[in-house]
C-alpha cells in the first residue's frame, strides 16, 4: 500500500511510531497527483511547496513530541475556503484573482492542528451545482469513470479523497454539495448541524444553508476532523456555542436497540433501481447490527426542492452582489460610466448558472412577488424542520438514498437545469431544517460506481450520527475497492 | 384654498461608539482614506458581520428617552442595491421588526407645547463616501465611514409647518447630544434630515401626493427647503396640478428643490432578514440597566432649573443648552449658593468670553470654583462689582484662582472704616467750595465726593462704605 492510500488514523498511527514522516506522506501524496491530476483535475490551485514546508515542520513538531489533532497530515481545502495569501476563487472568474489577506476559522483551526495543506480544489462556480461542471476552471472527473462526474458542488474535494490527491478534505454543503459528491466518489461525508461550524471566511452562497464539513475515507477520519473544526467562533453570529464532544467516543459503540426512520417519502419513482437495492441491503446492515428499522414522514417532502430553490437563490443574489468590479477580483475593461462597469464585470464575470440564481433571486424579492416567493418558503421551510421534530420523536436516526442515482455523465445534465436540480432531492432537506448528515459509501453499481447511504440525525447529534455510521461500516463490511486510475 | 402641509422627517444619527457596527475597526472622524478598514467592512468574501452590543445600548438611550416602546426582539435586514461606497451591496438594516416604536416628544413653538409621534427608531450601518477628481476624471471610494454605526429616527407625520419641523429636530438633536450618544455635527454628517411633505386642503383628512426632500445640512436649509417646497407644491395645486410623488434635491446656493428621481425610478431595495445574524433579544432587566444610566434630559433640567433655582425660563433655556454648561453652572450654584447671582456670571461674562473665542464650555479656563468664590468675595465686600469684572476677565485669561489675582493686582477693598474716615477728611478739607455747595442743599456734589474719594483710594474702596461714611460727614457729623 501506498502512503496516500491510508486514512487519517493509520498514517498517525505510522507517524507516532516512527515509521514514516509527514514529508514521506505529503511526497507521496504530491506523487500521486502528479500521476493523476491531469486525468482527474481535482485541484485549481496547488499549494505543493508550502505543504512541503509544513510537512517539514510537522516532522520536527512530531520528532519533539508535540503531535496535535492533525500534525503531517495532507489535506486539501474546497476553493470556497479563503486562506490568507493564497488564490481563492470559488471557481468563478470574479474572483480569479482574488488573495485573501485572512484566513477561514475553519482554515485557521486547521494549521493550528497542525495540518499540511495541498491545495485549493475544484467546485461548481459559487458552489451552484451538483456536478462540478460550472467551474470557471473546468470538470473535475469522477476517479471511478473519468467519462463521469463527481458530483459537486464539493466534486474536486470528494474526487481527491478518492483518488488519493489528498487524504482528507473539506468542503461546503449547502444542499448536498459535501453527501452527494462523497455518495458520487465513494468515501464518507459529513455535513455538520447548522451552527455546528463557523463559517467565518466560507465564501457564502446561502448563508442560512452553508455549513462545512469533511471528506474522509472512513468514518473515524470523520470524528478526527470533526474534533478539529467543530466549535463556536466569536466572530460568526450563527455558530452556537454548544460544547463540542469527543466524536471518536462515538466510534465502534454499536446501535443495538437503536430506532431507525425509513422515511417512505424518500422512496419513490425516479430512485435507480440500483441505488435502491444497495440502500435496501443498508438497511438489512443496520438491522443486523441490532437496529430496528421503522416507517416514518416527512410529510413536506415534496416541497424541499421548490423551497430550496427560492430560500438559496434569494440568499445567494444578495450574497453575490459584492462582486461588483469596485474592491477586488474582475473588472471590465473600457467602461463608459458606473452602470457599464456593473453589467459589463458580472455578466462577464459569472458563469450561467450563477446569473440564473441570481435572477431567481432576485425575482423572489422584488416587491409584490415577496409574499408569494420569499416568505412563502420560508414559511414551508418551518413546516419541513417540523416534520423532523416529529419524526425524531420517534426514531434516533433516518436512513436514506444519499442522491437518486449514482454518477452521471459529464454534460448529461448541463442544458436540463431541472434535472440537475433534482441530483438533491435527498439531501436538501437537512439543509433546510439545519440537522446534520453523513453519506457513507454503501456499495457499488453492476458497472462498478459508488453509491451511498445517508444518515441523518437531529440538531447537535453528529456524536450519534458516527456512532451509527461507524457501526453500519463495521456490520455492512463493504467491499473497499480503490478506482482504477 | 388655504393649504395644510403634512410634514414627517426622517432623521440618522451617527453614534459615538468607539467601534463600527459590525466590526472592530475604529469610527473615528477625519483619518486617511480607507485606513479604518478590515475585511469585514470592506466587504470582502465570506466575512461575517458581528453585532457591537453598545450600537443597541445607545439605540435604547434614545428609544426611552423618546418615550419609544422596546421591543423584545427584532432583526436586523438586508437593503440591496449597487452603488461603489457600499461594498456589500446591500446595507445592513432593520426593516420588519425594529427595536423601538410609538414614541413622542414634545417641542415648544411661540409658548405652545405640542407632541409630536415618533413612529420607530432602528439601528443600521452607514456608507462610505464617494470623491470624484473632475481634473483627472476618476472617482475614488472611502470605506472609512462603512459600517459606522447610525440610528433613524421616523417621526409621524404630525408637524404642520417648517418652524415646527425646526423645532422637532433641534429637540432631537439636544436630546441625542445630552444622551452623549451622537456629536450632532451636521456639516460632519453625524445628524442628517430627509423630510416627506404633501400639503391638504385645511380642514380635510386625506394626505395629499408627497415628496421626499434630501440634502438639507442645516437647520436653517430645513426650514428654507420646507419653506419653498410648500410655496411650491400650492403653487402646482392652485395652477390645477398634481403634485409627482418623487425625491428632490435641496439647492442651498439657489434656494431651490430640483427632482431628483421620479417614484418610476426608486430603487426596489428587496429587503429580507439577513441571515447572518440572530434576532436581537432585549430583555427587561437590559432595559432597566440602560434606563437607570441616562442623565436628567433638557425639558426636565430646564423645568427644574426654574423650579429649583428660581431663574426665568429664558435663563434656564439658555444654561441648559448643553448638559456640560449646565453643570457648570450647577457646580457654581453648588459651590456658592447664589443661583441667581451665579446665572448672571455664566450667562454674562463667562459665555461672552467664550462666544468671542468660539469655545466650548468644557475648554473654560474659568474653574467653577473659581467663579463661586469670586461670588463670595463680592457679596463679603472684599472686591466691589467693578473690580470683579477685572478679575473674571484676569481669571479666564489666567486660569488662576480670584485670590490669587487680587493678591498680584492689589485689588483688595478698603473695609476698613477708620482709614477711609482719614481719607474722606482730606477729600472734605481740600475742597471746601464744593462742601458749602452741598451743605447749601445741593445735593448733586454729593456724586463728586464719591468719585473724588474713589480716586483718592484707587477704587478700591467699598462704595457702600463710602455712601455712608461721606453722608455723614458731609452732614458734619463728624
Ligand atoms: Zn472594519
Amino acid at each position: 500500500m501506498e502512503l496516500y492510500e491510508l486514512s487519517i488514523h493509520e498514517l498517525q498511527d505510522k507517524l507516532r511510531e516512527g515509521e514514516t514522516t509527514s514529508a514521506e506522506i505529503t511526497a507521496s501524496v504530491f506523487g500521486r497527483i502528479d500521476a493523476v491530476e491531469k486525468d482527474v483535475r481535482a485541484y485549481i490551485t496547488l499549494m505543493r511547496e508550502t505543504a512541503l514546508a509544513e510537512a517539514e515542520r510537522a516532522d520536527l513538531a512530531i520528532r519533539k513530541g508535540e503531535m496535535g489533532a492533525l500534525t503531517g497530515i495532507p489535506v486539501a481545502l474546497k476553493d470556497i475556503f479563503c486562506t490568507k495569501g493564497v488564490r481563492t476563487t470559488c471557481g468563478s472568474r470574479i474572483l480569479n484573482n482574488f488573495i485573501p489577506p485572512y484566513d477561514a476559522t475553519v482554515v485557521s483551526k486547521l494549521r493550528a492542528a497542525g495540518a499540511v495543506c495541498t491545495g485549493k480544489t475544484n467546485m461548481d462556480e459559487f458552489a451552484m451545482g451538483s456536478s462540478t461542471e460550472t467551474s470557471f476552471f473546468g470538470v473535475t472527473r469522477n476517479p471511478w469513470d473519468l467519462e463521469r462526474i463527481p458530483g459537486g458542488s464539493s466534486g474536486g474535494s470528494a474526487a481527491a479523497v478518492a483518488a488519493g490527491e489528498c487524504i482528507a478534505a473539506f468542503g461546503s454543503d449547502t444542499g448536498g454539495s459535501i453527501r452527494q459528491p462523497a455518495a458520487l466518489c465513494g468515501v464518507v461525508g459529513m455535513k455538520p448541524t447548522y451552527g455546528r461550524v463557523s463559517r467565518f471566511g466560507l465564501i457564502a452562497f446561502a448563508s442560512s444553508l452553508d455549513q462545512i464539513g469533511p471528506f474522509t475515507k472512513d468514518v473515524e477520519d470523520c470524528a478526527i476532523l470533526m474534533n478539529v473544526i467543530a466549535g463556536y467562533d466569536p466572530r460568526e453570529s450563527t455558530s452556537v456555542p454548544e460544547a463540542v464532544p469527543d466524536y471518536r467516543r462515538f466510534l465502534g459503540r454499536g446501535i443495538e436497540g437503536w430506532r431507525v426512520g425509513i422515511p417512505k417519502e424518500y422512496f419513490v419513482a425516479g430512485i435507480d433501481p440500483e441505488v435502491e437495492a444497495a440502500v435496501r441491503q443498508a438497511i438489512r446492515a443496520v438491522e443486523g447490527a441490532g437496529a430496528k428499522c421503522m416507517e416514518v414522514s416527512l410529510p413536506h417532502t415534496d416541497y424541499c426542492v421548490a423551497v430550496y430553490y427560492v430560500v438559496a437563490p434569494a440568499e445567494a443574489s444578495s450574497n453575490l452582489a459584492r462582486y461588483d468590479g469596485v474592491k477586488y477580483g474582475f473588472r471590465s475593461e473600457g467602461n463608459r460610466d458606473l452602470l457599464e462597469m456593473y453589467k459589463k464585470t458580472r455578466s462577464a464575470g459569472f458563469g450561467a448558472e450563477v446569473k440564473r440564481r441570481i435572477m431567481i433571486g432576485t425575482y423572489a424579492l422584488s416587491s409584490g412577488y415577496y409574499d408569494a416567493y420569499y416568505r412563502k418558503a420560508s414559511q414551508v421551510r418551518g413546516l419541513i424542520k417540523r416534520d423532523f421534530d416529529e419524526a425524531f420523536m420517534t426514531c434516533d436516526v433516518i436512513l436514506t438514498p444519499t442522491s437518486p442515482t449514482a454518477a452521471f455523465r459529464i454534460g448529461e445534465k448541463t442544458d436540463d437545469p431541472l434535472q440537475m436540480y433534482l441530483s438533491d432531492i435527498f439531501t436538501i432537506s437537512a439543509n433546510l431544517a439545519g440537522i446534520p448528515g453523513i453519506s457513507v459509501p454503501c456499495g457499488y453499481t453492476e458497472s462498478g460506481l459508488p453509491i451511498g447511504v445517508q444518515f441523518l440525525a437531529g440538531h447537535f447529534q453528529e456524536g450519534r450520527l458516527i456512532q451509527f455510521a461507524s457501526a453500519f461500516e463495521t456490520h455492512a463490511k463493504i467491499e473497499r475497492r480503490r478506482p482504477r486510475l | 384654498m388655504e393649504y395644510e402641509p403634512v410634514i414627517g422627517l426622517e432623521v440618522h444619527a451617527q453614534l459615538l461608539t468607539d467601534a463600527k457596527i459590525f466590526c472592530g475597526c475604529s469610527t473615528k472622524f477625519g483619518a486617511a482614506p480607507n485606513t479604518h478598514t478590515c475585511p469585514v467592512c470592506l466587504g470582502m468574501p465570506g466575512v461575517l458581520p458581528v453585532l457591537n452590543k453598545k450600537v443597541v445600548e445607545f439605540m435604547m438611550k434614545m428609544a426611552l428617552a423618546t418615550n419609544c416602546r422596546i421591543n423584545r426582539e427584532c432583526n436586523f435586514a438586508r437593503k440591496n442595491y449597487f452603488y461603489p461606497d457600499l461594498p456589500k451591496g446591500y446595507q445592513i438594516s432593520q426593516y420588519a421588526s425594529p427595536p423601538a416604536e410609538h414614541g413622542w416628544i414634545e417641542v415648544e413653538l411661540n409658548g405652545w407645547k405640542k407632541r409630536i409621534g415618533i413612529t420607530r427608531i432602528h439601528m443600521e450601518e452607514d456608507a462610505g463616501k464617494l470623491l470624484h477628481d473632475e481634473i483627472n476624471p476618476a472617482s475614488y471610494v472611502d470605506l472609512n465611514r462603512t459600517g459606522v454605526p447610525l440610528i433613524e429616527i421616523v417621526s409621524e407625520p404630525d408637524i404642520r409647518s417648517a418652524e415646527e419641523a425646526t423645532a422637532y429636530l433641534r429637540r432631537l438633536h439636544e436630546i441625542l447630544v445630552y444622551l452623549e450618544i451622537c456629536d450632532g455635527n451636521m456639516e460632519e454628517g453625524s445628524f442628517r434630515c430627509d423630510a416627506n411633505i404633501s400639503l391638504r386642503p385645511a380642514g380635510t383628512e386625506a394626505f395629499g401626493t408627497r415628496t421626499e426632500l434630501k440634502n438639507m445640512n442645516s437647520f436653517r436649509n430645513v426650514q428654507r427647503a420646507l419653506e419653498y417646497e410648500i410655496k411650491r407644491q400650492q403653487y402646482v395645486l392652485e395652477g390645477g396640478g398634481q403634485v409627482i410623488q418623487e425625491t428632490r434635491l435641496w439647492d442651498d446656493t439657489a434656494g431651490v428643490t430640483h427632482s431628483m428621481r421620479s417614484k418610476e425610478d426608486a430603487h426596489d431595495y428587496r429587503y429580507f432578514p439577513d441571515p447572518d445574524l440572530v434576532p436581537v433579544v432585549i430583555v427587561a432587566a437590559w432595559i432597566d440597566a440602560v434606563q437607570k444610566t441616562l442623565p436628567e434630559l433638557p425639558l426636565e433640567k430646564r423645568e427644574r432649573f426654574v423650579r429649583a433655582y428660581q431663574i426665568p425660563v429664558y435663563d434656564a433655556g439658555v444654561l441648559t443648552a448643553s448638559r456640560a454648561l449646565a453643570d457648570y453652572y450647577e457646580e457654581v450654584v453648588r459651590l456658592s449658593g447664589q443661583p441667581k447671582i451665579a446665572s448672571n456670571w455664566v450667562m454674562g461674562d463667562v459665555l461672552r468670553f467664550l462666544n468671542e473665542d468660539k469655545r466650548d464650555i468644557r475648554e473654560c479656563p474659568i474653574a467653577p470654583a473659581s467663579l463661586a468664590e469670586m461670588i463670595r468675595l463680592i457679596r463679603e465686600g472684599t472686591i466691589s462689582g467693578k473690580m470683579a469684572k477685572e478679575v473674571s476677565e484676569e481669571m479666564y485669561r489666567t486660569g488662576k484662582t480670584p485670590e490669587a489675582i487680587i493678591k498680584e493686582k492689589g485689588l483688595v477693598q478698603i473695609t476698613d472704616e477708620g482709614a477711609l474716615t482719614k481719607t474722606i477728611a482730606e477729600v472734605i478739607g481740600k475742597n471746601s467750595e464744593q462742601l458749602a455747595q452741598y451743605r447749601g442743599g445741593k445735593e448733586k456734589v454729593f456724586g463728586f465726593f464719591v468719585g473724588q474719594v474713589m480716586k483718592a483710594t484707587r477704587g478700591k474702596a467699598n462704595p457702600q462704605l463710602i455712601n455712608d461714611l461721606l453722608k455723614k460727614m458731609l452732614a458734619g457729623d463728624k
